[in-house]
């Protein structure tokens, strides 16, 4: 049991961190373990936004080795070296705790390789590329992770966050939602359920050179997605495609620079509550994530099974 | 094993105390004494005035608090409760046991007034999964739609939703009618026992999935049948039943009920239909 929430303004901007917590916040009785927000924030569209991690989070009931703060130094310096081989250009850099970083950078070639390259050094972990793309996930509660990250102030158009109960994987950032979905910029996913057939798809998509951080299942929704965009479906194609090559139980959210969508397996197994207007769509595992931002009343539904929605912006 | 007694009759192992008998497949049947009316005490029922009517903004409690709330005014006799600021909290309304009017003035979370037994519920919002869960008796209507497992294991009373549900509504479901303004998911019906279920819109595949016995009534078009489901021709008396349960549920005023497809169990389990008539009448 996770809770998953988004939202999505059409045609204007707001408040989108405080507005995820809140979401995030009635929905921590689904998942207590970690919490993660992909905020798509008013960035100027400009440089690429990388956020990463050099290890984990030791405290809060993780489940990772403790490794000495040191070695992430030494982590983020080699991060640096690669970015000049690599020709990215260093704009701004940000540490956000001792094992976090963000980075505003300049780069114009593949970023696949980029990727691999970044992530061959040691417990190294992109969560994210993107233009507007903002992608923070930690242990703790949603209100912890926006104070930690300082994520109140962040405006956008849209966002998808997840509460996670850890079933399937340990308790860790690694494991955490969203997943970013390698190598395309601005492209994320969470995912409430349970994957049965990852292993299967895993090896397939691993033979293509898609690549898995985790051992979480839901990791497997983002490179799925991934693989199909890269072989020219859309967005809307791919999601409808998962429906059957994705087994199990699953509602899950994707977003991209300028667009929020959802699916429900055909057994509609997993709960998922919508609110939709001409200018918000805001939904979310329960009722009282949306009552959360909106205290009147409202006209919500669930999704039938096997659905697929997207919004644009 | 020295101290057993055996006689003729009796076998060896009914001397130890483990008695056998022939099933008939009728149900146990238990008769009121009017000399032991206090042992028939009804643990948490109250008298109640429909004329004593109360607000109760739950805005700032959790359910518990509200719950318990709502059992305090009805020990003070309060028989008509409107229950303000509900937003979409879980568990609300639960387990009232009398007969009671209780008005939600917006949307419930999860197991909305579940195993209820008696009061008229009416809900001016939305409703989560598995609303009025296990209820046995009275009356619960929905004015907008509602959640996946909508009226799971109902036993008894009328369940109402005026717009669409989620999937498997009437999942397990052993008595009572759940009726269904708007559309219905997956998995309508599913497993389901007895009872009556009516759906004026469209259903979602598998409908009537596994069920034992019971009926489903179609206005709409059916996704795909479940195993052990069959279509059964409609008869007059399915007609001015539903009729009669629609105006009661003050839906579907102008509804062609004779175009509606009446859904049954194509398989009997083998004991099932072994219930004396007034039995099966009274489980119904």
């Amino acid at each position: 049991m996770c809770g998953i929430a988004g939202l999505i303004h059409r045609g204007k901007s707001s408040n989108v961190g405080n507005e995820l917590q809140a979401m995030l916040q009635a929905l921590k009785h689904r998942g207590p373990d970690s919490t993660g927000y992909a905020l798509y924030a008013d960035n100027d569209g400009q440089n690429f936004i990388m956020r990463f991690k050099v290890g984990e989070n030791v405290g809060e009931g993780s489940s990772s080795v403790n490794e000495d703060e040191s070695v992430y130094d030494k982590r983020k310096e080699l991060v640096d070296i690669m970015l000049k081989n690599l020709g990215a250009k260093l704009i701004k850099e940000e540490k956000l705790t001792p094992y976090s970083y963000r980075y505003e950078m300049k780069y114009d070639d593949d970023l696949m390789e980029f990727s691999k390259k970044i992530e061959s050094i040691e417990s190294v972990e992109i969560l994210s590329i993107g233009k507007s793309l903002e992608l923070i996930k930690d242990l703790g509660d949603a209100q912890a992770v926006l104070d930690r990250y300082d994520l109140g102030k962040v405006t956008g158009t849209h966002a998808i966050g997840h509460a996670r109960m850890a079933t399937e994987s340990g308790v860790d950032i690694k494991s955490a939602h969203p997943f970013w979905g390698y190598p395309f910029s601005d492209v994320s996913v969470v995912h409430n359920g349970q994957l049965t057939n990852y292993w299967n798809n895993r090896r397939v998509l691993e033979n293509k050179g898609m690549r898995f951080m985790s051992e979480c299942d839901s990791e497997l929704i983002a490179v799925y997605l991934a693989e199909k965009m890269r072989n020219g479906a859309t967005l809307e194609e791919g999601m409808k495609d998962s429906l059957s090559g994705l087994d199990g139980v699953f509602t899950y959210f994707v977003a991209t620079k300028d667009s929020l969508g959802m699916a429900k397996d055909t057994m509609a197994a997993k709960p998922l509550v919508l609110y939709e207007s001409d200018e918000l769509v805001a939904m979310g595992s329960e009722e009282i994530a949306i009552r959360s931002i909106l205290p009147h009343e409202i006209d919500t539904y669930d999704p039938f099974d096997g659905e697929v929605k997207v919004w644009q912006i | 094993m020295a101290n057993i007694k055996t006689n003729e009759n009796k076998t060896k192992a009914q001397s130890m105390g483990l008695h056998t008998e022939v099933l008939t497949g009728k149900t146990q049947q238990k008769f009121f004494n009017p000399d032991e009316a206090e042992n028939f005490y009804y643990w948490g029922t109250y008298d109640v005035d429909f004329n004593k009517r109360i607000d109760l903004d739950v805005n700032d409690l959790d359910c518990k608090e509200a719950n318990k709330k709502i059992d305090e005014l009805m020990s003070q006799g309060y028989g008509t409760i409107v229950i303000k600021n509900p937003q979409g909290k879980h568990s609300l309304g639960v387990g009232v046991l009398n007969k009671l009017n209780l008005i939600f003035e917006g949307s419930l979370g999860y197991f909305g007034v579940g195993s209820i037994d008696g009061p008229t519920v009416r809900i001016n919002g939305r409703v989560g999964w598995s609303c009025a869960e296990n209820m046995m008796a009275g009356k619960v209507v929905i004015e907008k739609n509602a959640g996946s497992c909508f009226g799971a294991a109902v036993r008894g009373g009328d369940l109402i939703c005026k717009g669409s549900v989620g999937a498997r509504t009437g999942i397990d479901q052993k008595g009572g009618t759940i009726i269904v303004g708007g559309d219905a998911g997956a998995f309508t019906g599913f497993m389901m026992q007895r009872g009556r279920i009516i759906i004026l819109g469209n259903v979602g595949i598998n409908l009537g999935d596994s069920m034992y016995d019971g009926t489903i009534y179609v206005g709409g078009k059916i996704g795909s049948f479940g195993s052990d489901a069959i279509e059964s021709p409609m008869t007059k008396s399915d007609i001015d039943w539903i009729k009669r349960k629609l105006k009661v549920a003050e839906i579907g005023e102008n509804f062609d009920v004779t175009k509606m497809t009446k859904v049954v169990a194509g398989k009997k389990l083998w004991n099932y239909d072994a219930l004396e008539p007034t039995e099966k009448k009274g489980a119904i």
